[in-house]
């Protein structure tokens, strides 16, 4: 188990740090920071300086190594606009992206997983179909569009919530709205066909064999199981709580992460862009792992196949 | 009625429907106390959906007519709470494939408890002891450390033993076991018919045994019915029966299996398939592939009337010898 | 074990196939013989069975056989030659003379194709001008192995597992093989059409001159078509001999277990079987001594140290077990 989870760990770092390094190579390849920074008419000698200032003369490899090496010591840089820490920066605002998130993430799981068990325990119901029809859409329409109708309609044409910006709690409900019905028709597709696909198992038929209620093959015998492929999902979901509003904040002016680094790109704000993109890749990866210690906790074929024998396994 | 009554586990015109497809046209079958029944058939013939259909276990689009009763108590739209009595309690069920008929996440000590708790009541210090007699009395070794294991880490002979252990916590009156041996090594599989048959002969619980094995049901059932396209076409004494079948189709699967001793001969096939449920045709379903084939057959559908002393035929052609044996011997009016 | 008149087909010797198996994802690997030391000829036509539960190693010995797979140590001679490295130009070539069934017809099938257009195929590609010859040889074998014109226009999920499996037969011999090898190819069909394929492949047999290794769990099935039968356990040979006799009067005492354990219908047939206790062996976990040692009712203190070698026994008979020491001349008694 040890071994385990050293090689797990192992492989999140390294699949952060080249997530840092691609995101150095992109944006120190698509276009001069300084000129960016300081706009197309600043003369040259201010943009020597600024180039000389954020190091942005020293060779590529060079400055990767720097920005690596600070990295590594947990220093994220400067931000190029107004010279604040980038962590400073970013932290700000991650508490406002997940007001939206956080709730968003509530009702995608209070409404997709009883959705998705609903509709598998009654499939071909006409609640099935209604479920698979708006599931089918919650993930087909994009975002922008689905957040841009929800402000049509309860914003524009009925007035009853603010179409954007952060002042009161009202502002949140549309975009957690826009976010959350999205990912609960994922959700709720996901787990029906989980739920189907356990419900077809012979041990299911066999719980009913031996005379346990239906009610009780439900809950014990088949949710247990079908949490396993459904927690994948709801770990890319967690995984998306820091970076995945970033469409919907800039729909409904929502001052997150999302719209920062939205922001940050355009202003070729290397240091804010890179302690955002790190930090999304952290919280991927850690939910990642998390998922992956789950699945151990809720099949035990995988605790074995792990080289760890199962609780009873023990001499 | 009386008839049905002493019986311990009756079916009369048993019928399933799926989809508007009749797959079982009326099965009567009983089953006494005690009694080792079996079941054989080649895929399709309806041998597992006949009981799957008694204890209320297909899908909601079948449609299940007639009636099964259980010390005449009908099973056939009873309520859940009671069949949720009768499944595990009464009558208890093993299946081919022991590993997927067994809950992947949950171990075996607790597979086993749930049914202890359900109709014996037993749980906590009480349960777990009675689990370990159970795996103790099927053979799994060292049962009170493999009690916490999970299916995965049993081989497949192990985890039928484990489903016997199951079976068995609810101390049912009959064991309805399908195809327990099919999935397992020829060397499990004698073990594991020993275990059945032990296990039988202590608890004096009846058996119903479904194989399309011969061999199989032969050494552990003391009665025999053939099923063929959702029918039982022949039933019997498993001695009579097998020493002496008399419907073309049971005589076939007999000729069809190679013998394990003896001079080597060509085997008896049954040229054709088995019809597809949908298209069956207007007679006798085996006609087809029947050698013995009467012109009656491709219009009527033989019933199972009594032809031999232990046997009962489903058969046109087998009628007219008995018809002529008889006439010949003068019994005849 | 060779009559000395006949020349050889196949000529395995000293066989060994190991696989490197991991316990989990991390687990130390370890080594797994598969087949150990196994030596065994096939005349040309004729046909030797090989028995064994599952782990016993008779599928890999199909592969060695036939050559898809390199043996670790010893030597497969096909017609004197010895088998050419997988995927070589000979390889190819020799694939036409030798062809494997399987247990899964419908996964050794294209769903997309006509299932006569499959059964040409391999005359496609070695004369691919000859269309008519072609379509013209390949209805010949649809129709022998008993199917209509009708159905070898289908397509394979409209067939019945005893057609398909018919399918593949046909496709195999469209190349004129002398040497077939099937693993368990009747095991998933059911009785009655079980016996069908089984009649079907006997009378190819004998027409075609073909010689063939036919594997699988099912004793009566193996009596049935082999002239010779092996006895497989945990990778090695355990008894050998004529398939009559040998299930007559078996010796080795897995053997013995495996006859008696495969149930009668017929009450004349009935006897009593010796149940073996504990589990089937596990390759990667291999007893010291004879491998069966464990489970065999007369294992003796030297079984459990020492491995008996495959031994003539008597004129027709290989046993390897301890309870026979090789034959010599006086204890040689005719069968």
């Amino acid at each position: 188990m040890g071994r385990f989870i050293i090689l797990r760990v192992g492989r999140a770092l390294i699949t952060i740090a080249l997530v840092v390094t691609f995101a150095f190579i992109v944006l120190r390849l698509s276009g001069d920071p300084a000129q960016i920074i300081l706009g197309p008419e600043a003369p040259p000698e201010v943009l020597a300086a600024f180039r000389r200032a954020w190091g942005l003369d020293d060779p590529i490899w060079l400055q990767y190594l720097h920005y690596f090496g600070a990295i590594a010591q947990g220093e994220l840089g400067r931000s190029m606009r107004d010279g604040r820490s980038a962590i400073e920066i970013v932290a700000e605002r991650i508490p406002i992206t997940l007001a939206l998130t956080v709730p968003a993430l509530v009702l995608k799981l209070g409404i997709g997983i009883p959705a998705g068990v609903y509709a598998a325990l009654h499939r071909g119901s006409l609640t099935d179909r209604i479920v698979m029809i708006v599931s089918v859409a919650g993930f087909t329409i994009p975002s922008f569009v689905l957040g841009l109708t929800l402000v049509l309609v309860f914003a524009v044409q009925l007035g009853w919530l603010p179409s954007g910006g952060q002042d009161s709690w009202r502002h949140a409900i549309l975009p957690i709205l826009t976010l959350g019905i999205g990912g609960a028709a994922i959700l709720a597709r996901f787990t029906r066909s989980a739920m189907l696909e356990v419900l077809g198992q012979p041990f299911i038929r066999a719980a009913s064999a031996k005379g346990v209620p239906w009610q009780d093959v439900i809950t014990r015998h088949a949710l247990p199981n079908a949490a396993i492929p459904t927690v994948t999902i709801i770990g890319f979901m967690v995984g998306t709580l820091i970076a995945g509003a970033v469409v919907v904040e800039s729909v409904f002016s929502w001052p997150g992460v999302g719209r920062l680094l939205v922001v940050a790109v355009a202003n070729r704000d290397l240091a804010v862009v890179q302690c955002i993109l790190l930090l999304v890749a952290a919280t991927m990866v850690i939910s990642n792992l998390i998922v992956d210690f789950l699945y151990g906790f809720l099949d035990p074929r995988l605790r074995s196949a792990k080289g760890q024998k199962a609780a009873g396994g023990q001499p | 009625m009386s008839d049905r009554e002493s019986h311990f586990v009756a079916l009369d015109e048993l019928t399933v429907s799926f989809d508007g497809v009749r797959v079982l046209h009326g099965i009567n079958l009983t089953v006494s106390r005690g009694e080792a029944v079996g079941l054989v058939g080649e895929s399709g013939s309806g041998k597992s959906v006949t009981w799957l259909a008694a204890l209320g276990l297909l899908p909601g689009k079948a449609r299940i007519g007639g009636s099964a009763t259980l010390e005449g108590v009908e099973l056939i739209g009873a309520p859940p709470s009671t069949l949720d009595r009768v499944r595990g309690g009464r009558i208890a069920m093993i299946s081919q494939d022991p590993a997927s008929a067994l809950n992947p996440v949950i171990s075996i000590g607790k597979q086993i408890g749930e049914t202890l708790a359900l109709h014996r009541g037993l749980s906590g210090i009480a349960g777990r002891a009675e689990t370990l007699r159970l795996l103790d009395l099927v053979g799994i070794p060292d049962a009170a450390r493999r009690i916490h294991a999970y299916p995965h880490e049993f081989s497949g002979g192990q985890n039928q033993r484990v489903m016997i252990a199951m079976a068995l916590a609810g101390q049912p009156d009959l064991l309805v076991a399908d195809e327990p041996t099919t999935a397992l090594d020829v060397t499990i599989q004698a073990q594991i018919l020993d275990l059945i048959q032990t296990i039988r002969r202590e608890l004096g619980m009846a058996l119903v045994l479904i194989s399309h094995d011969l061999g199989v049901i032969a050494e552990t059932c003391d009665r025999v019915a053939v099923m063929y396209a959702g029918r039982i076409v022949e039933e019997g004494t498993t001695g009579a029966l097998f020493d002496d079948p008399r419907h073309p189709y049971a005589q076939g699967l007999l000729g069809s299996l190679p013998p394990l001793s003896g001079p080597r001969r060509r085997l008896v096939s049954i040229p054709g398939v088995v019809p597809d449920p949908r298209l069956l045709p207007a007679g006798c379903a085996f006609a087809p592939r029947c050698p013995k084939r009467v012109s009656t057959c491709d219009s009527a559908i033989p019933t199972l009337g009594v032809s031999h002393p232990g046997h009962r035929v489903a058969c046109f052609a087998e009628e007219a010898v008995v018809q002529e044996q008889a006439r010949s011997h003068g019994y005849a009016a | 074990m060779t009559s000395a008149n006949a020349e050889p087909l196949l000529l395995a010797r000293n066989l060994r196939r190991v696989y490197q198996s991991r316990r989990g994802m991390f687990g130390a690997p370890s080594l797994v013989r598969a087949v150990d030391d196994v030596s065994f000829d096939i005349l040309p036509g004729e046909t030797l069975g090989i028995v064994g539960e599952s782990g016993s190693g008779k599928s890999t010995m199909g592969r060695l056989a036939l050559g898809l797979e390199t043996p670790d140590r010893g030597s497969v001679r096909f017609r004197g030659s010895p088998m050419p490295m997988p995927s070589t130009a000979e390889w190819r070539t020799l694939r036409q003379r030798m062809q494997m069934i399987y247990q899964d017809p419908l996964g050794a099938l294209d769903r997309r194709l006509p299932v006569l257009t499959q059964i040409r195929e391999p005359l496609d590609i070695h004369h691919p001008r000859e269309h008519h010859g072609n379509q013209v040889k390949a209805a010949e074998m649809l129709a022998r192995v008993g199917l209509s014109r009708e159905q070898g226009a289908r397509y394979p999920h409209e067939l019945s597992g005893g057609q398909r499996q018919r399918v593949v037969l046909a496709r195999a011999l469209m190349t004129g093989p002398d040497f077939l090898v099937c693993d368990e190819p009747v095991s998933a069909l059911d009785v009655s059409i079980q016996a069908q394929v089984v009649n079907l492949l006997i009378d190819l047999q004998t027409e075609l001159g073909l010689a063939m290794m036919f594997i699988s769990h099912d004793l009566r099935v193996v009596r049935q078509i082999s002239k010779r039968v092996a006895v497989m356990y945990l990778g090695g040979f355990v008894e050998e001999g004529d398939a009559d006799d040998l299930f007559a009067s078996p010796l080795h005492p897995y053997t013995k277990a495996l006859v008696s354990a495969a149930p009668q219908a017929r009450s004349t047939n009935r006897h009593e079987r010796i149940v073996l206790t504990g589990e089937p062996p596990n390759p990667a976990n291999r007893p010291t001594g004879c491998a069966f040692h464990p489970r065999c009712g007369a294992a003796m203190p030297r079984c459990k140290e020492e491995a008996p070698a495959l031994v003539p026994v008597g004129r027709e008979r290989r046993v390897a077990c301890h309870l026979y020491p090789a034959a010599t001349s006086d204890q040689t008694r005719a069968a």
